[in-house]
C-alpha cells in the first residue's frame, strides 16, 4: 500500500472557554491520499474547521494540541518548529479562507496581495512576481486580469474575491489544499462555478484537496471521499457514493434526509424530515455517543461509551463510529 | 381552486409598477455617479394563505421588493395595496394599523435581535408598542408565542447570546406573530442556519401557515428549499420579475434563460 500524503492520528485539541475546557477536534484519525479530494462534513461546532486549522497549526492561543500525530512527508507537524512550518504553509500546504470580504486586506491591491507570497516565498523579483501574479489571476478564471491586479477588494464582486483567494493559495504551488467552506457565502449560480474551477486546478495541477463543508449535497459531484464529523469526532468516513446511497451512521442519515429534495410534479407543499433536537454544546456532552439522544437507533450501550470507529462489515474503507456497527460493539466489549 | 381562477378578492397585497433607485456615488467625495435601479418597475399579487416565493441572486432586488411591500423601504414610484388599502396614502395611526397585520421574518438571527433584551422582553415588545392587553394578559401572550414556535418556557429569561442560531430564529418568528398578522415576508429566514435546522423551522413555518391561515412571500436564493415551501415562485433578476408561475411549472418548464440558469446550479 503507498503511504497516505497526510496522516492525521488521533488528534485531539482542545480550547479554554469560559465554561471550561471543551474539546473541538477528539480523537480523530483520518488520511489524505496524494490527487483526491475529501470532503470533511459537519454542522457549526462540529469541529471541522477546527480540524482544518490544526493541519495548518493555526489554532487559536487558546487551543492547545493533547495528543495525536499530524504526519506530512514522514515529519510529524506538531513537532516541527516554526521556520520550517513557515515555508510548509503556503509552498506544501495552502489554505482557502471563507468569507472572501474579510480574508483580503482592504486597502490593498489584490495584486500586492498576490505578489506578496511571491516574493516572500518564492523571492521572485517586484517584475516576476507582478507578472506571475496575473498569470494566477487568469488561471482562476478572472477576466481582464492585467487591469484586475490593480484592483482593490471592494472593486471586486463576492465570487472574483473567493477566486483571488484561491489564486493566493495555489501561488507557490502547494500539494494540498484545504478550502474551508469556500462556497458557503455565495449565491448558488457562483457556488457551481468556484466548485467547478476547485476540480479543475485540482486536475491540472495534480492537487490533492480537502474541502471543508456543512452542505452534504456538494460531496456528490466534488469528493472522492467524505469524513462526517459530530462534536468534534470523526462519526463516519468512507467513499462519496457509499456514504451517501448507504449511510452507516443515524447522524449522516439524518443529515442527508434533511436536504430538501426534488418533487417534481407533486402537488402542494410538503414538509421536511427534520432530525430532532440540536447540535450539543461540547461542554455539555453525554458520557455515551454525542449523537444519542437525537438518535432514532438509540439502544442501551449507547449511553455507557463513546463508540469508536470502526469497519463497516470489514471494509477498511467505510467506516462509522456508532452501535449498530457490529464491529462497535465487539470493540467495547472486548476492551471491558 | 387553480391559479388561475383566483379573483381580486384573492389579492393580499398588490404591488403595481413598483421601482427603487438607489442614487450611487462614488469616491472619496461622495460626486453622484449612476443610479441604481435596484427594483424596475414590477407588478405582482400575493394571495391569501398562499407562499409567494421570490428567488433570485444577490443583487437581483428581491429583499428590496420584499421591504417595499412592507413600506419598510420607501417605493421611489408606484404603489401597494394591501387588502385593498393603498398603502402609499395612509400614514400615522392608521399605517400603524396596517402595520400590525405585515410582518417581517429576518436572515440573520444573530443581528436582528436586540442583545440586551431577553427572550422575553423581544417577543412583547410588540404587544407593549401598539399597546394590546393589560401586563398580565402580555405575558400570558408571550408564553403562549413561545409555546407555539416550540420554545421551551425556561428560555424566556435568556439573552440571545446564550440561544443557538435554530432557537433564535424561533425568536423572531415568535416576535412577529405576536400582533397576528395575515402577511408575513420571510426574508431568506434559514440561509443562516445549519442543514438539520433548517429542516425544523421551515417545517415550523409551514405548520404556522396551516394552523394560522398565514400568507408569505418568502424570500430565497436556494431553489431546493423553495421547492418544499413554495406554491408559486417569481423570479428576480437585474430588478425585475422576469418568471413568475406556479412551483410544479417552473421547475418542470423553465421559460427564462436565467431560470434556467437558476435551476442548473442546484448541486
Amino acid at each position: 500500500m503507498t503511504k497516505p500524503l497526510l496522516e492525521i492520528q488521533g488528534l485531539t485539541a482542545s480550547l479554554a472557554t469560559d465554561t471550561g475546557t471543551i474539546y473541538p477536534v477528539s480523537d480523530v484519525s483520518l488520511h489524505i491520499d496524494a490527487g483526491e479530494t475529501l470532503a470533511v462534513v459537519g454542522e457549526s461546532g462540529s469541529g471541522k474547521s477546527m480540524l482544518a486549522f490544526s493541519i495548518m497549526r493555526l489554532l487559536p492561543r487558546s487551543a492547545r494540541f493533547e495528543g495525536g500525530r499530524i504526519v506530512w512527508k514522514d515529519r510529524d507537524l506538531l513537532q516541527t518548529d516554526a521556520e520550517s512550518l513557515r515555508r510548509i504553509r503556503g509552498n506544501e500546504i495552502a489554505l482557502v479562507f471563507q468569507e472572501a470580504g474579510s480574508a483580503l486586506n482592504p486597502v490593498r491591491t489584490v495584486g500586492s496581495q498576490l505578489m506578496e507570497p511571491l516574493r516572500t516565498h518564492l523571492g521572485l523579483s517586484k517584475k516576476d512576481a507582478r507578472d506571475r501574479a496575473v498569470e494566477l489571476l487568469r488561471e482562476v478564471q478572472i477576466p481582464d486580469p492585467e487591469t484586475r491586479v490593480s484592483n482593490y477588494p471592494h472593486e471586486m464582486s463576492g465570487g472574483m474575491k473567493q477566486r483571488v483567494l484561491i489564486a493566493m493559495a495555489i501561488a507557490c504551488d502547494p500539494e494540498l489544499v484545504i478550502a474551508d467552506e469556500p462556497t458557503t457565502a455565495l449565491d448558488a449560480t457562483l457556488q457551481a462555478h468556484i466548485l467547478e474551477l476547485l476540480g479543475r486546478l485540482k486536475e491540472n495541477r495534480n492537487l490533492s484537496l480537502i474541502l471543508i463543508t456543512h452542505d452534504l449535497s456538494l460531496v456528490k459531484d466534488n469528493a472522492d471521499r467524505v469524513a462526517v464529523m459530530y462534536a468534534g469526532r470523526l462519526v463516519e468516513v468512507g467513499p462519496s457514493e457509499r456514504i451517501l446511497s448507504s449511510p452507516g451512521h443515524p447522524y449522516t442519515a439524518g443529515l442527508w434526509e434533511s436536504l430538501p429534495k426534488p418533487r417534481g410534479s407533486e402537488p402542494g407543499k410538503s414538509k421536511l424530515h427534520a432530525m430532532t433536537g440540536t447540535v450539543p454544546h461540547l461542554s455539555h456532552l453525554p458520557p455515551g455517543c454525542a449523537f444519542g439522544d437525537r438518535c432514532p437507533e438509540r439502544f442501551d450501550p449507547c449511553d455507557q461509551d463513546v463508540p469508536t470507529l470502526q469497519n463497516v462489515n470489514g471494509d477498511p474503507a467505510h467506516r462509522t463510529a456508532c452501535y449498530m456497527n457490529a464491529a462497535a460493539l465487539d470493540a467495547t466489549t472486548t476492551s471491558v | 381552486m387553480s391559479l388561475e381562477e383566483r379573483d381580486d378578492s384573492h389579492v393580499l397585497v398588490a404591488a403595481r409598477d413598483l421601482s427603487k433607485v438607489f442614487p450611487a456615488r462614488h469616491g472619496l467625495f461622495g460626486h453622484h455617479a449612476a443610479d441604481v435601479r435596484a427594483v424596475d418597475r414590477v407588478s405582482l399579487d400575493v394571495y391569501r394563505g398562499e407562499t409567494l416565493a421570490l428567488v433570485g441572486e444577490s443583487g437581483s432586488g428581491k429583499s428590496t421588493l420584499g421591504r417595499m411591500l412592507l413600506r419598510l423601504i420607501e417605493p421611489s414610484a408606484g404603489n401597494v395595496e394591501f387588502d385593498g388599502v393603498d398603502l402609499m396614502s395612509v400614514s400615522g395611526e392608521s399605517l400603524r394599523k396596517l402595520r400590525r397585520r405585515m410582518q417581517i421574518i429576518f436572515q440573520d438571527p444573530y443581528s436582528s435581535l436586540n442583545p440586551t433584551m431577553t427572550v422575553r422582553a423581544v417577543v412583547r415588545e410588540p404587544l407593549t408598542i401598539h399597546r394590546l392587553g393589560s401586563g398580565a394578559e402580555r405575558n400570558e401572550r408571550t408564553m403562549e408565542l413561545l409555546r407555539l414556535v416550540g420554545l421551551k418556557q425556561e428560555l424566556a429569561g435568556r439573552y440571545p447570546h446564550e440561544l443557538s442560531g435554530g432557537e433564535r430564529q424561533r425568536v423572531g418568528i415568535a416576535r412577529a406573530l405576536a400582533l397576528e398578522p395575515d402577511f408575513l415576508v420571510a426574508d431568506e429566514p434559514v440561509t443562516a442556519l445549519d442543514v438539520s435546522v433548517q429542516a425544523q423551522i421551515l417545517n415550523l413555518m409551514l405548520s404556522l401557515q396551516e394552523d394560522l391561515g398565514l400568507t408569505y412571500l418568502f424570500v430565497a436564493h436556494d431553489l431546493r428549499v423553495v421547492e418544499h415551501v413554495a406554491d408559486r415562485v417569481a423570479v428576480m433578476h437585474r430588478g425585475r420579475i422576469v418568471e413568475l408561475k406556479s412551483r410544479v411549472d417552473l421547475f418542470k418548464k423553465p421559460q427564462h434563460q436565467h431560470t434556467r440558469e437558476l435551476l442548473a446550479s442546484i448541486p
